[in-house]
């Protein structure tokens, strides 16, 4: 239970800061922390429209993807405090019931039957494809290591002590801040800012939502964007007391944030046929994980 | 060779044009356009007595002249294209068709130019428009616009994609024909066409009044003094710096780099704020002026000026080198949209979008008008034809036009320039003026009547030219980089459509 109220409260400000963090190294001031809540807040009080050429999937997707997000974040823990819901196995789970929204987010631009949101979709699609067996070397090594299947016992069982343990943790963050850019569609991936639509990726499959729909999945951007960073912190807080663990969990949170804007203010976006690439690269990362994992226990002489 | 040679902003009686058989004419403005010294500025019709008499003008960029020639045809007449020997000729040969009806048996495509109305057959309009078709089942469409996400001009792009990579861009303007070319006859107080020509392009404000200015002034057998004429070069260069530091910016949008669109959108600013200063209209609407100016330039206004430069040039300089030297940046902008030069020559390129092809084409050296005689512009000319080019080209010219204001500050005339009532145009004459805006050569043209009224106003924007260079140059590329190729070229909507 605490997990999800400290990932629901970091969602409240992560984006926010994300965009802070943007306008002040570029010399403006920028809107307030609290400004994209609030857009979803406006966004809420409004009815939806709907095209005429869209079916029932384009009405009920967007519900199904917040659903989804959400019972996503239900198995994340934070610290030594359970998710709501663990049992073994349960970062396949993770991966797969996010997997399943996107796929109805994914249909439901095709639903739309506009030419953005059919290229849109496919990119997305795409680049999901390619980031997940990153995302599962990853998770699978350190369950290797740990000897377990859930992400509460996987956390709480691993233990910092040498130098390829550090290297494993850094890694590991940079996979997973790297899979939350692009699960987020933001830079170097995806530029969430841009009013291009043949250049977008997430923003394009969202054009035709509206009101109550698409405050849904924005804030359901927020959330993932709090999942992963939580997931992040517990690389850092799993063995720390939960007086220590909690104000260590909301500084991880920022400095994600922090970082994600940093990421965004002095890069271009990649062309999109790197995004490939850049995104397989990962794979490359989570391998190094893998065999650092083999090099801890031993499997390697 | 049959034709009358003139210079730029040369005033010429009509009777002097030599007016020749079509097939003349024809192998005659063809065979010029052979060497890569000329290019066609100004093609078009007017009615003569029942006929529409086409006047073509090419531009020798060696000697600086304009060679002008003439046909006598009849309407709704099937004639043979110059398209099919010169492609450049392509789009006039299509506005002819367009506003006449003249048929081209050998045309490859007479697609519309404008739409809606000022035509020949009204009934053809955007709705029944046949687009360019595919048959494949592997292949897709993507139509972009008119309306588009950005508050921009409209314009409709239609891709065809395999994939990600576009194999055919076709491009539909004319969205927006105001009909600027007949109210130059509507209107017929010389203020009313003053503010009608700096409205042609709301970018190219300087450019298009310039060019007015120069016109009326040749037309009037008024000499401009040369206090007119410093302040006109010293808007035309510092539109050109504004506009292409914008550019820049809204470059680095296009490929998400932030730091640089947020600095060079702020470096933009005081730029325009510096014609705000000047004549109270940061677009410099209202500076230029038929026969005087309204706002003489003076000892106080230079200082600000060098002011405001000296602020601007070490942070243009640092963003600069920044931005071009940042890998990321450098993966989006380099072997993007390129146009070859041989392409260039074929379609008839003008302004920067030749020059980063290798093609030396600037009125500034060529036809100079007003202080570009003592300032003997180098033109600066890039190779690669792309994205980058286009960029790095932008950087280079504004430095250029920075080191030229600083060299006219220098010199500066102090002649009073009060605007003086300017004397009736000379009748039954032909005027041709080309002014090198930020964006290209800009061409106007006007022809008087027997009591020297205007009987036929001709505009052209360089984006009348380069709309299909943008069109061959996103070719192969991935769809993603349309919107950076399109604004390395930033061509005019509004300017193309009148």
């Amino acid at each position: 239970m605490l997990s999800l109220a400290m990932i629901f409260l970091a969602s409240l400000f992560f984006t926010g800061i994300v965009i802070r963090t943007k306008s002040l190294v570029s010399g403006r001031k920028g809107p307030g922390i609290f400004q994209p809540l609030k857009d979803v807040v406006r966004l809420f009080k409004k009815g939806a429209v709907f095209s005429q050429t869209t079916s029932f999937i384009f009405q009920v997707a967007p519900s199904i993807y917040f659903a989804s997000v959400v019972m996503a974040i239900l198995v994340v823990p934070v610290g030594q405090s359970k998710g709501l819901i663990s049992f073994d196995g349960d970062f396949v789970f993770f991966a797969y019931i996010l997997a399943l929204g996107k796929f109805f987010s994914i249909i439901s631009a095709l639903d739309t039957g506009s030419s953005f949101e059919g290229m849109g979709a496919s990119r997305e699609a795409l680049f999901s494809m390619l980031a997940e067996p990153a995302f599962f070397i990853t998770m699978g090594s350190f369950a290797l290591l740990t000897g377990h299947t859930s992400f509460h016992a996987i956390f709480t069982a691993l233990h910092f002590g040498s130098y390829v343990s550090y290297a494993l943790g850094t890694l590991a963050t940079f996979v997973l801040i790297m899979i939350a850019m692009i699960e987020n569609s933001r830079m170097p991936i995806d530029d969430p800012k841009t009013h291009l639509e043949l250049t977008m990726i997430h923003e394009v499959m969202i054009l035709d939502n509206s009101g109550f729909d698409l405050g849904l999945i924005l804030y359901a951007t927020n959330l993932k964007f709090a999942m992963y960073g939580a997931i992040i912190a517990n690389f850092f807080i799993s063995n720390l007391p939960l007086a220590l663990a909690v104000p260590l969990f909301f500084a991880v949170q920022f400095f994600f944030a922090v970082i994600a804007g940093l990421l965004e203010s002095f890069a271009a976006r990649f062309r999109m046929a790197h995004n490939a690439e850049f995104i397989y690269t990962l794979t490359s990362f989570s391998l190094l994980i893998f065999f650092g994992v083999l090099l801890l226990m031993g499997k390697f002489i | 060779m049959d034709n009358l040679i003139i210079k730029n902003h040369e005033t010429v009686p009509l009777a002097s044009i030599p007016v020749l058989e079509y097939d003349k004419f024809l192998a005659q403005n063809t065979v010029l356009l052979a060497e890569e010294r000329r290019h066609c500025v100004q093609y078009y019709g007017f009615l003569q007595s029942g006929m529409v008499q086409l006047l073509c003008c090419i531009a020798d960029d060696m000697h600086g002249t304009i060679l002008v020639s003439s046909a006598l045809v009849g309407k709704k007449q099937i004639l043979p294209s110059f398209t099919a020997h010169r492609p450049a000729f392509h789009k006039f040969e299509r506005e002819i068709h367009e506003n006449f009806g003249i048929a081209y048996a050998d045309h490859p495509w007479l697609k519309p130019v404008r739409y809606p109305f000022d035509r020949a057959r009204p009934q053809n309009d955007i709705a029944n428009y046949p687009f360019f078709q595919i048959g494949s089942e592997e292949l897709h469409e993507v139509g972009v616009g008119p309306i588009h996400a950005g508050v921009i001009e409209p314009g409709h792009f239609r891709f065809v994609c395999n994939g990600e990579q576009i194999l055919h861009l076709e491009i539909q303007l004319g969205f927006q024909h105001r009909g600027v070319e007949r109210l130059f006859l509507a209107k017929q107080h010389l203020l009313q066409r003053t503010v009608l020509a700096e409205s042609i392009a709301g970018d190219t404000v300087a450019g298009h009044s310039v060019a007015f200015a120069n016109l009326w002034e040749s037309l009037c057998g008024f000499r401009a003094g040369a206090g007119l004429q410093f302040a006109r070069t010293l808007a035309l260069e510092l539109e050109r710096i504004a506009v292409h530091t914008g550019d820049l910016s809204a470059l680095c949008t296009d490929v998400a780099y932030q730091l640089g669109s947020a600095v060079f959108g702020r470096l933009r600013t005081p730029l325009i704020n510096y014609f705000q200063i000047w004549c109270g209209n940061r677009f410099a609407k209202g500076l230029i002026r038929a026969g005087g100016s309204h706002f003489p330039f003076n000892e106080s206004l230079a200082e600000q000026l060098l002011e405001m430069l000296d602020a601007f040039e070490p942070d243009f300089d640092a963003m600069c080198e920044e931005t071009f030297t940042l890998p990321t940046v450098l993966a989006r902008f380099e072997k993007t949209g390129v146009v070859t030069h041989d392409q260039a020559v074929a379609i008839g390129t003008v302004g920067m979008a030749a020059r980063v092809s290798g093609l030396n084409r600037d009125i500034r050296a060529s036809h100079p008008h007003d202080f570009y005689p003592v300032l003997q512009h180098q033109p600066i000319i890039k190779h690669h034809g792309d994205v980058y080019s286009r960029a790095q080209l932008r950087r280079r010219e504004i430095k250029q036009s920075i080191g030229y204001i600083r060299h006219l500050l220098k010199h500066m005339p102090l002649d009073s320039a009060t605007p003086e009532p300017l004397g009736q145009p000379a009748p039954e004459s032909l005027t041709l003026s080309l002014t090198e805006g930020w964006r290209g050569e800009i061409c106007h043209c006007a022809v008087t009547g027997v009591r020297g009224e205007l009987v036929h106003y001709k505009v052209k924007d360089p984006s009348f030219h380069n709309w299909l260079a943008l069109a061959l140059a996103v070719r192969n590329n991935e769809i993603s980089d349309f919107p950076v190729c399109n604004k390395s070229f930033d061509l005019s909507y509004c300017g193309h459509d009148l």
